[in-house]
């Protein structure tokens, strides 16, 4: 196992450096000079520039400030946006109303996701099936931008049920609505997932042991069934949270929730490239970082995954 | 005692042998076959099918669906307008016709969808055969490039790339955006089936006769590791065009002036109070395309999928 954890941030180590360097690299590509646009209407004096350019490390070759941007995440400097505040410093706000809201969209999921999958799953081919089987497929197919103003139009214009926009404290109740349409995409892959991991679980031997044992259905479904089916599911969380990464930047955009996704969401707007660019790599980051703990979450949840050489 | 040494022979019929009933008529069997044989038989092959004809028609020939030109009658007068003879979806706020924006925005999201499935699927079968076939370092090599790839999440990546290229803001730029980190969902399953092909028996023959590995990467190992990607193919057109709408959305997509589906919706969502209907229409339009590739991208892996075939 501890074998299996080291081959695996091994493994990660390359795709941190590629990634980063990537991104890097794109921003290093990116027309116009910095430096020049800090001046706006005035005449670009020589000196200061060049005295910027070195606080920058501008002067440097691309490979010298790509380390040193490097160096700078490892010491928790995420760099500087274009407004002169520090990328961490808007992390440390934004980040837990994010949090918040994928919180919300988690709970969301699970809670409609594996119950409609389970139900479906366990009355294959009735109505209730096809019905969901449907419904998932037109919420793959609707993007989440509409979903959120459609689901915006009705519950917060036409209703009035919720609010439209979301105020500055981002309390939980306002989150609520911003959550569900965060929460539609994965919804539909989690129903399908679970209704799937359902029919496979419940035709296996020991679901037909349990019930000739005399065990009730409800005890069979919940702690044979249930459980059995939930690991695949489980996993599909981590992929889930590439989904919510993205997902999140459109739903803050919409409902105005400040969160680090409406900040990238605004940085793109004002076409703010370095913060863009800044932020889209914390993002990497932490996915990096969630899908490395996930492998590792998973090897702990199964016993019968076993991580040898 | 002789009797012990006789073999026993059973009553032996002089009529002809009946064996299991085959008809020599039947085509061989063939997992290509099989799958067509089977998508037939399902209403959801016709129903995307005669979905995705459509849209290509009115991708190529927007003449045919509407006589309105999308820009030359806009009136500000019709400003989000409701509808009227011959403009049966009313106006935007640019009192443009929203129906003929529609017909004519098809060929941008259609084509965005075809350049990027076109790009991933050479770059990942590139990769993901080249990985899978010839294994050892190569494999290490080009599995970790996938990896750094896999590991942004496109639409974050393309939003990077967008920002870089604001200058040149066109269909080419958006579909390589997209694509350009799409391709490692197609390498890696290209490369899982390789990997189950090139153990086969029919493999190990052709190495024994002296085929060359070449040979039997092209002949042998890749027409039968293809299912699965098309498949892919089918899902990954219908996520490139619901890509190329959300960067138009986060207003890194296409300029203003290019019609698609996703800048209508984006300048939409200033009415929405007001006229909703603006916003809603170019949502069915792209939500009912997505939908049809997202259909037969259904049917074709439960077709070519012997497993779910049998189990339904």
């Amino acid at each position: 196992m501890s074998g299996y954890i080291l081959r695996r941030i091994l493994q990660a180590i390359p795709v941190f450096f590629g990634t980063t360097l990537l991104i890097y690299f794109m921003v290093f590509a990116m027309p116009g000079d910095p430096i020049v646009a800090l001046f706006g209407d005035k005449g670009v004096n020589p000196a200061t520039a060049a005295i910027l350019r070195h606080q920058y490390h501008l002067d440097q070759p691309f490979i010298m400030q790509y380390l040193i941007y490097i160096g700078g995440i490892f010491h928790g400097d995420f760099g500087t946006s274009f407004s002169g505040q520090p990328v961490g410093n808007i992390l440390a706000q934004t980040f837990p109303v994010t949090i918040r809201l994928s919180m919300i969209a988690v709970a969301v999921e699970m809670v409609v996701g594996i119950g409609v999958g389970l139900v479906a799953g366990l009355r294959k081919g009735k109505w209730f099936d096809a019905t969901s089987l449907a419904v998932s497929l037109i919420l793959i197919s609707v993007p989440i931008f509409v979903i959120g103003f459609v689901l915006q139009y009705i519950f917060a214009i036409k209703l009035g049920w919720a609010k439209a926009t979301v105020s500055g404290d981002a309390p939980f109740n306002e989150l609520i609505l911003p959550g569900i349409v965060l929460a539609s995409i994965s919804i539909a892959y989690i129903v399908r997932l679970t209704r799937a991991s359902v029919i496979d679980t419940a035709s296996q031997d020991f679901v037909r042991t349990a019930y000739s044992k005399g065990l009730s259905r409800n005890r069979v479904v919940r702690v044979h069934i249930l459980r059995n089916s939930l690991i695949p599911v489980v996993t599909y969380l981590s992929i889930d949270f590439g989904v919510l990464l993205v997902g999140a930047t459109v739903t803050e955009g919409i409902f105005n929730v400040p969160g680090v996704g409406r900040t990238l969401y605004q940085a793109i707007i004002r076409g703010e490239g370095p913060t863009v660019v800044s932020f889209v790599t914390v993002m990497v980051l932490i996915y990096l970082a969630v899908n490395l703990l996930t492998d590792l979450l998973y090897a702990a949840l199964d016993p019968r995954i076993r991580y040898g050489k | 005692m002789a009797n012990r040494n006789e073999h026993f022979v059973a009553d032996f019929s002089e009529d002809s042998v009946v064996v299991d009933a085959v008809r020599i008529d039947d085509r061989p069997s063939n997992l290509w076959y099989d799958a067509w044989r089977d998508a037939r038989k399902r209403p959801m092959f016709y129903i995307s099918g005669v979905l995705i004809v459509l849209v290509a028609l009115v991708a190529l020939f927007p003449g045919l669906f509407t006589n309105v030109a999308p820009n030359d009658n806009c009136q500000l007068a019709n400003s989000s307008g409701g509808p009227m003879l011959g403009h049966p979806l009313g106006f935007t706020r640019q009192g443009c016709d929203i129906y003929s924006r529609i017909i004519y925005g098809t060929s941008t999201s259609l084509s965005v969808g075809l350049i990027v499935t076109v790009m991933t699927t050479i770059m990942g079968v590139l990769a993901g055969a080249i990985a899978g076939f010839y294994g050892k370092w190569v494999d290490a090599v080009l599995s970790r490039i996938g990896d750094i790839f896999f590991s942004i999440p496109y639409i974050l990546a393309a939003v990077v790339i967008m920002s870089v290229f604001s200058q040149y803001r066109n269909v080419w730029v958006i579909s390589a955006a997209i694509g350009f980190f799409a391709w490692p969902s197609t390498a890696r399953v290209l490369r899982a089936e390789i990997l189950r092909v090139k153990n086969s028996d029919f493999v190990m023959a052709s190495t024994a006769i002296g085929v060359s590995r070449f040979t039997i990467l092209m002949r042998h190992v890749l027409p039968n590791s293809v299912a699965p990607v098309i498949v892919i193919t089918t899902i990954s057109l219908a996520a490139a065009i619901v890509a190329e709408a959300t960067l138009s959305f986060l207003g890194v997509g296409l300029p203003s002036t290019t019609m698609s589906w996703g800048n209508d919706i984006s300048q939409a969502q200033v009415d929405l109070r007001t006229a909703p209907m603006i916003l809603v229409w170019p949502s069915l339009a792209l939500s009912i395309t997505v939908l049809a590739f997202i259909m037969m991208g259904e049917v074709v892996r439960d077709a070519l999928d012997p497993k779910a075939r049998s189990s339904r």
